[in-house]
């Protein structure tokens, strides 16, 4: 189906039902319920977790593929944004013109950015481009105020002049005049499922997205991609020229980045510079090792880990520790939880920082490593040869069993 | 006639004179030998040819063409394959998809987007590359790690990636460096074969004899970055200056 063998197609049916699903698998607990604060089924998180999957995905075929630590994709997230609300004020609310700027200003930016760095690699390559992402920072909130409003950040106001718009259309970013925050809710025993439209449009870009970058990764194209990372030397004495292949990865993860910072401002339509700060672009590095570098689930999975935990820590603030601890004695509860707090609420990246620290030591290939532990111990088989899918894996050897049925 | 022309080449680091007037010819479809003890400026020459280091003076031509000032791919696609001292393959990708790259190298050029192929559907591309590994004895191991290959098996699959491009002129640097005699006897088989088999010249940089003298057809020595003589192998064997170059090195 759609030029892929019938394990990606199957792979992919599995990414698509996950996605569709979204609203359920993150409210497992009825409303009200102790456990209810667990819950990540509300639009605005599942929207981010579609968002940052995006993000990661293209970062992945940047790092995972071609083996290029960048550090500064933030820059072309934040880029995407301010494009697509530029288009928002001086257009239309219209999400489609807002997010088609957003890409190819992203593309044409990181094209420039991309250019200049990957003159180096390695080490050097990852400074460059921390160098870049920190001076467009830095630009944005001094010489480019007129485009990006400095510290307020870029909003959509009644006095913008949206040309496209007729007198009565929406007041706020819309599929044709549905508007994007338009949201149904299903309660059925006990539950409540949140279903909305801008979740639903960012989890059918993240699906085709996810669809683009499975084509990448299974073409010639990809293949070489693999090759530059394994062995740039050999690539370059085998006739081909490492150079357009590396600045191409890096223009398409430039371009993820500016849909995702796109979708950002579709759901909340204000752009601001910090979106574009080191630490942004250093989150997405987490996301992807995380989940697993080089494979093609595995950056969505991290970002979906990320945000969701980021959300749910961040609401356990003292209080929560307090009843949740109230059946210690006194004397023990409180040093309990002021330990406790210490890795909640502000101070979840204490947490992050652990996760990230035991995923690295622990499972090396992320999440998707440990996905693949598991599902070994079930068929008792060795873990090493247990992996389903050809991508689940850090290491590209699995692809080969089914190039081997052409082959034969 | 001479495919490869090495003109007056010099090459200087710093105070060190790497290489001084070095001249050579190359006949096509047979085996040219440099030998030199260590620091004679063998390497130097190498990357000479291959667009790796600009020489200061002189010229290189390869079938009547200048190579220099090329990069890396663009000498490879004039035809000119090499092989390293230590065996450059894809260690991350399948022996299969190590010999997919130079196949599709050839067809594709020095770049081409491609993205929405699927190289599974290469059919043409899968068969060129699979005859390539049936021909170099490797097919059984083309779901194998390149990585977890033998060395003699890496060196066999690098050799195998330069050769499935039909270069005209093929490089080989110690291609016997750190190995076994019974692999390198493996190696020497290996070139002999490829000799045989197809229309091709090649330069080989050894420190082994045993190597050279198997396989060379002429042999440059070459001594303090200057080619001291250039003969026939059994000639080169009782040459009184050869003798001094390497006793003189020993001694």
């Amino acid at each position: 189906m759609l030029g892929l063998n019938k394990r990606d197609t199957r792979f992919l049916i599995i990414v698509i039902l996950l996605t569709l699903f979204t609203p359920f698998l993150l409210q497992p607990f009825p409303e009200g319920s102790a456990m209810a604060q667990f819950n990540g089924g509300y639009p605005d998180l599942m929207a981010k977790i579609a968002i940052f999957g995006i993000f990661a995905m293209g970062f992945n075929i940047l790092f995972g593929l071609t083996g290029y630590l960048s550090f500064g994709h933030a820059a072309f997230l934040g880029v995407g944004s301010y494009a697509a609300v530029w288009m928002f004020k001086l257009l239309t609310l219209n999400v489609f013109p807002a997010l088609i700027l957003a890409v190819l200003v992203a593309g044409l930016f990181s094209a420039i950015i991309g250019y200049i760095s990957l003159r180096r690699s390695g080490i050097y390559f990852s400074i460059l481009t921390l160098a870049m992402a920190e001076m467009s920072y830095r630009l944005a909130y001094s010489v480019l105020t007129p485009i990006t409003n400095g510290e307020t950040g870029l909003q959509v106001r009644d006095t913008d002049p949206r040309i496209l718009d007729g007198a009565g259309a929406a007041q706020y970013p819309n599929l044709f005049g549905l508007e994007l925050s338009t949201s149904w809710d299903w309660r059925v025993l006990g539950h409540v499922f949140t279903f909305n439209v801008g979740f639903y449009f960012c989890a059918v870009i993240a699906i085709v997205m996810f669809y683009v970058s499975l084509r990448i990764a299974r073409s010639p194209f990809g293949l070489v991609l693999k090759a530059i990372k394994s062995n740039q030397t050999r690539v370059n004495y085998t006739g081909m020229n490492s150079r357009p292949y590396t600045l191409a990865a890096f223009v398409i993860s430039g371009m993820y980045a500016g849909l995702a910072g796109g979708l950002l401002a579709v759901m909340d339509p204000l752009a601001g510079a910090e979106r574009m700060v080191w630490t942004a672009s250093g989150e997405v590095v987490i996301m992807t090792i995380l989940g697993g570098a080089g494979t093609l689930l595995g950056p969505v999975l991290g970002a979906g880990a990320i945000k969701y935990l980021e959300n749910i820590f961040s609401k356990i603030n003292e209080q929560v520790l307090h009843d949740w601890f109230s059946f210690l004695p006194d004397w023990l509860a409180d040093p309990v939880v002021w330990l406790a707090s210490r890795f909640t609420g502000e101070g979840w990246a204490l947490t992050l920082g652990l996760m990230f620290m035991a995923v690295v030591i622990f499972l090396p290939g992320g999440l998707v490593e440990g996905g693949q532990k598991i599902a070994g111990w079930f068929r008792r088989k060795p873990p090493a040869d247990g992996g389903d899918d050809p991508e689940h894996h850090p290491k590209p050897a699995p692809h080969v069993p089914h190039m081997a049925n052409t082959g034969d | 006639m001479a495919i490869l022309e090495v003109k007056d080449v010099s090459k200087r680091f710093g105070g060190l004179q790497a290489l001084k007037d070095v001249n050579l010819s190359v006949a096509e479809n047979t085996v040219h030998a440099i030998i030199g003890p260590n620091g004679a400026g063998k390497s130097t020459l190498l990357n000479c040819l291959v667009g790796k280091l600009m020489p200061d003076t002189g010229s290189v031509l390869f079938q009547g063409q200048s190579v220099l000032g090329r990069k890396p791919h663009e000498i490879n696609q004039m035809g000119i394959s090499r092989v390293f001292q230590t065996p450059e393959i894809f260690g991350d990708l399948s022996v299969q998809e190590n010999m997919l790259i130079p196949v599709f190298a050839k067809r594709d050029g020095a770049f081409r987007l491609h993205p929405f192929e699927t190289v599974e559907h290469e059919a043409e591309v899968i068969d060129e590359a699979m005859a390539a590994l049936e021909e170099f004895g490797m097919a059984d191991k083309r779901h194998m790690h390149a990585a977890s290959l033998s060395r003699g098996d890496k060196r066999r699959l690098e050799m195998a990636m330069c050769l499935v491009q039909r270069p005209r002129l093929l490089l080989l640097d110690e291609p016997t460096a750190g190995m076994a005699r019974a692999n390198t006897n493996r190696t020497i088989d290996l070139l002999r074969e490829i000799m045989e088999r197809r229309d091709i010249t090649m330069v080989i940089i050894e420190h082994d004899m045993h190597v050279v003298f198997s396989l060379a057809d002429r042999i440059t020595v070459l001594a303090q970055g200057m080619p001291l003589v250039e003969d026939t192998p059994e000639n080169i064997k009782g040459h009184p200056k050869v003798k001094e170059a390497y006793l003189g090195e020993a001694a």
